[in-house]
């Protein structure tokens, strides 16, 4: 950190996909992109880890419930108890879910069809590592690619994350509607994106890191990834 | 000894389930319109080395709760199809 340029870990599982394109991104935001193995519990001191979209272990038993298990998780976790700044993206969030790091669930899109098209996020809440260049209100256009992507949890589980601010994206209109129409998967009050109690560990569905470059598509992921390095430096 | 175990899993009651609702609305066109409340889950077969039937359930147990089923979403029941091989 003695550089100024943040290093941000990105976890490769076996059946990641978007490993490259989130390294990717956080070189073209200015970030030290670095590799970490799933069988390494090491995380090689990196200033904020990124888990990223694919399908771990084929998505066998459920999405992300094998992945939870791999050695690396233990040097993720033990991170994000120090107040480490981690973001799952897509499979990622399916994983930190699973491993207990973040409330809720995801299951089969309601449509039972695998989605993928750009889709506008509105943003909930700017108290995250990933968020804190936003200001809630703010509508991002981001793509989302999955086939299980709806956002579960039990009643009381969802009133005691929407009372304690823990919702960070919710699918919108462009205008920043919530409704039925724009929710792409079917998610609990159109979820596309939670934070952990002490808000440092943020997952969410669509994929910020395939909306970084202008030449390829929307920009919406940008400003997630400009506050990620701002964190990463800041130190936890 | 080894043992036999079936656990069957199956999404909480209340929780969308997309794939059961595919196959209810399937079964009308096999002219089964008499068919509600269908639910999809998951059968996982173990045959586990244990000194004991206790023991081995035990673990079963633990398996369930930790990997094969997700307590956020699913439910799961024990089944112990078979003695196992005693004899073997």
């Amino acid at each position: 950190m003695t550089s100024g340029i943040p290093r941000v870990g990105v976890i490769t599982f076996p059946g990641s996909l978007d490993d490259r394109d989130a390294l990717r991104a956080v070189e073209t935001m200015g970030g030290e992109p670095v590799a970490l193995w799933h069988a390494d519990p090491d995380i090689h001191g990196v200033d904020a880890v990124i888990l990223p979209g694919g399908f771990s272990y084929g998505d066998y038993l459920r999405t992300g419930a094998i992945a939870r298990f791999a050695r690396v998780m233990d040097g993720v976790r033990a991170f994000a108890e120090r107040g480490g700044p981690v973001l799952g993206i897509c499979n990622g969030f399916q994983v930190l879910c699973e491993s207990g790091l973040l409330p809720g669930a995801l299951i089969r899109n309601r449509s039972l069809r695998f989605v993928c098209r750009e889709v506008h996020l509105r943003v909930e809440t700017s108290q995250t590592p990933v968020t804190t260049d936003l200001t809630p209100g703010e509508v991002l256009d981001i793509p989302v690619k999955h086939g299980e992507g709806q956002y579960v949890g039990d009643v009381d589980e969802l009133a005691r994350l929407e009372g304690e601010g823990q919702v960070v994206f919710r699918y919108c209109a462009p205008d920043g509607t919530i409704d039925a129409a724009h929710n792409p998967n079917g998610s609990a009050n159109g979820i596309a994106g939670v934070r952990n109690a002490d808000g440092n560990v943020v997952g969410l569905m669509p994929h910020p890191e395939h909306a970084v470059d202008p030449d390829v598509g929307p920009t919406g992921g940008q400003s997630l990834f400009a506050s990620l390095l701002t964190q990463a430096l800041a130190g936890v | 000894m080894t043992f036999v175990f079936e656990v069957l899993v199956t999404l909480k009651p209340g929780l969308s389930d997309p794939q059961g609702k595919a196959v209810e609305g399937a079964l009308p066109t096999l002219g089964w319109s008499n068919v509600r409340d269908v639910h999809v889950g998951k059968h996982i077969r173990l045959t586990v080395e244990a000194d004991d039937d206790a023991s081995a359930r035990a673990q079963v147990e633990e398996m369930a709760s930790r990997l094969l089923s997700n307590p956020v979403i699913e439910r799961y029941r024990i089944l112990e199809t078979e003695p196992g091989d005693r004899g073997a």
